[in-house]
């Protein structure tokens, strides 16, 4: 068994794949971080991320899976899932292995659970396109607070890029402290410092004065098309699961 | 804007809505262009009310002043409830609003008829196109086609609308005239009869020209009351059935009657409303529309009633027992939709993956195949398979008996009625 770690970048572990065929590791385990001590008699090797080798496995797994299975390999790793490394390193050793393209062979157990974990990455971008709240700032702009379990704001990109054309806007992660902001333009990935403004006060200083209107007229809106006959709640809870109500007005 | 008085509309105009139950945002192909505001692709549910339903788009009614008296809608002209009225701007100013906030994917708009069908059409028309004129706004627009109104005003509001839709209301046209008695079900088939017509025309001329403009591109829909009048499920998807087949609908949708209204003719006001029923019926819609089943394999004059303990797949494969076990390995796509415990996403996955290797029950059971219903009626790479001959009562018994279905603690209610 040997011990790997690398960057936890998607060209470390393509760098990761060059390294285990270079010395022919059968045996792997890999993990994000530091190389530390651990266990006597166990191989341990630091990855150390190297683009043109990246580039070669890169260019190798273009030939043995279709763009989209490379899209999916490469939104699989951006869950950033503990322990899910091997998995990715499971499924990119039996591409390489096979004659054949194997991201449709969903009896293997690497292919299904990349697309599995495909699967959570989808349908927290899908909440994410549902749940975002924009609230109007008084210079015209519009801003959403977002927590999502998964790093799928990049992904959000192009969705709301192509909505929300004739307005800026800024969609912010506060779990991971990085945020999308759309400038009438073209968006790019910003930071910001929030400590100093993200006191309750000064955010609501920042809104329009319709604002609040419209989220009330919205609450209301909410209220008035329930249907209290049909009333619910076990699928109301599995269809907006709780940790996202603070962010959603009507929820509040 | 006057924003009490426009959240007063907005609560009577919203609530006299929700019994539309239509909510789909999806199917439309409506992009973005010159940098304007929304798109309308892919539907999106952007919240959820308490009684689980989506909230998709802002659904309201213009007006809830109507000249019709219809027993069964909570806006009839003898009800005696507040009425009131949005002006155009009003309607335009929300839809915006919301839509800016990402609250909604766009507006589906319909009214209580007030003076005559064209007049209320008009209007209806008028407030789309404002939003796509002058707003350059793309997002999605459903627009309710009053029955009655011209063809001309049908034919402009399909060039602004994504969807159009007319409810037929009754399953059957005695029902109609029972709860009625004003409306004429012919006028109601007549605006979709003339829509199909248009939509393929306009699908021909799109072939020719990639620029004609789009008329209704994510089609039209209808909606039925189901358990408001005595009609049975065959009746009500026969009709279904026929209504997809010849009037090319995107989608029938089924309200269970909600008592609103004290009417002899009605039932009476603290009945349940009849979601298990509702239910089944939309398993049955799924399984004419992804399933492939034929709407006479799922309920006939024998069999006019679906089971409410069963899902109707399950009722089908326990009827048909001839027809399993299938070999998951083997057999068709088609024969391994009309597995229980199988959907669509699980059946295409084991049609990709059984290429590679056989397929034994852990790799089912991990590619999301209930393998509690399935066991009884495949076989797969394991030689662990069952060996008994069960009849489909007997499998029936075993399966509820390990299920916790969300019905349950219904059944017992449901069953006393026959």
């Amino acid at each position: 068994m040997t011990r790997l770690f690398y960057d936890g970048t998607f060209e470390g572990l393509l760098t990761t794949v060059f390294e285990i065929y270079e010395h022919r590791l059968a045996h792997t385990k890999l993990e994000k971080g530091e190389c530390y001590t651990s266990a006597m008699f166990e191989d341990k090797i630091k990855v150390i991320t190297d683009e043109t080798r990246a580039a070669r496995v890169l260019k190798g797994l273009q030939q043995k899976l279709s763009p989209d299975g490379i899209q999916r390999l490469y939104i699989a790793h951006m869950a950033e899932l503990d322990k899910e490394d091997d998995t990715l390193i499971g499924f990119i050793r039996y591409a390489f292995d096979s004659l054949m393209n194997i991201e449709e062979d969903f009896g293997n157990k690497y292919v299904l659970r990349v697309s599995e974990i495909v699967g959570f990455m989808r349908r927290e971008k899908h909440r994410m396109e549902a749940f975002v709240r924009f609230q109007k700032l008084k210079d015209g702009s519009f801003y959403a607070a977002i927590k999502p379990d998964f790093n799928v704001l990049p992904l959000l990109n192009r969705h709301f890029k192509s909505r929300y054309a004739d307005q800026k806007w800024i969609i912010y992660d506060i779990k991971r402290s990085y945020g999308l902001y759309y400038d009438l333009h073209d968006t790019q990935f910003i930071s910001m410092e929030f400590s100093s403004i993200n006191k309750p006060d000064k955010v609501i200083a920042a809104y329009t004065e319709d604002e609040g209107v419209y989220q009330n007229l919205w609450k209301n809106y909410f209220n008035s098309t329930n249907i209290p006959a049909r009333k619910n709640t076990k699928l109301h809870v599995r269809h907006i699961p709780k940790r996202y109500w603070k962010h959603l007005p009507e929820k509040i | 804007m006057n924003a009490d008085k426009v959240t007063e509309k907005l609560n009577i105009l919203a609530d006299a809505a929700k019994y539309d139950v239509s909510c789909a945002s999806s199917g439309s192909k409506r992009q973005n262009h010159n940098k304007g505001l929304g798109n309308a692709s892919n539907g999106i549910c952007h919240s959820y009310t308490e009684d689980g339903r989506c909230v998709s788009l802002l659904k309201i009614l213009l007006t809830n002043h109507c000249i019709f008296d219809c027993a069964y809608c909570v806006s009839r002209k003898s009800n005696d409830i507040k009425r009131a009225a949005f002006t155009v701007q009003e309607v335009v100013d929300l839809t915006i609003n919301f839509y800016r906030r990402n609250y909604i994917e766009g507006l589906f708009l319909s009214s209580g008829i007030f003076k005559n069908a064209d007049y209320t059409m008009e209007r209806l028309v008028l407030i789309a196109k404002k939003l796509r004129t002058e707003h350059n706004f793309n997002g999605y627009i459903h627009l309710k086609s009053i029955p009655g109104a011209s063809d001309e005003l049908m034919r402009e509001a399909g060039l602004y609308a994504d969807r159009l839709s007319v409810n037929l209301e009754m399953p059957t046209e005695e029902g109609l005239k029972l709860l009625a008695p004003d409306k004429n079900r012919q006028d109601m088939i007549d605006p979709m009869n003339f829509l199909k017509k248009e939509i393929i025309q306009n699908t021909e001329e799109k072939k020719l020209f990639k620029k004609a403009p789009m008329f209704a591109p994510a089609g039209q829909s209808t909606q039925v009351i189901i358990g408001a009048t005595q009609e049975d499920d065959q009746q009500i998807l026969y009709m279904a059935n026929h209504f997809y087949r010849n009037y090319n609908l995107k989608r029938v949708y089924y309200s269970g009657y909600v008592p609103v209204l004290s009417d002899s003719r009605l039932p009476a006001l603290n009945t349940t409303v009849p979601m298990v029923r509702e239910n089944r019926l939309y398993q049955a819609d799924w399984l004419m529309r992804f399933y492939g089943f034929k709407v006479n394999e799922i309920v006939d004059s024998r069999q006019p009633l679906l089971d409410l303990d069963i899902d109707p797949k399950l009722s089908w494969a326990i009827r048909n027992m001839q027809a399993f076990p299938i070999d998951i390995n083997k057999a068709d796509l088609q024969m391994i939709l009309r597995v229980p415990g199988i959907g669509v996403e699980s059946a295409n996955k084991i049609v990709k993956a059984r290429n590679f290797a056989k397929l034994g029950w852990d790799q089912l059971k991990k590619i999301g195949v209930a393998i509690n219903r399935a066991r009884y009626f495949i076989t797969c790479k394991s030689t662990d398979f069952e060996r008994r001959d069960l009849t489909g009562t007997k499998i029936k018994q075993f399966i509820l008996a390990e299920s916790h279905s969300k019905y349950l603690k219904n059944t017992q209610t449901q069953l006393s009625m026959f």
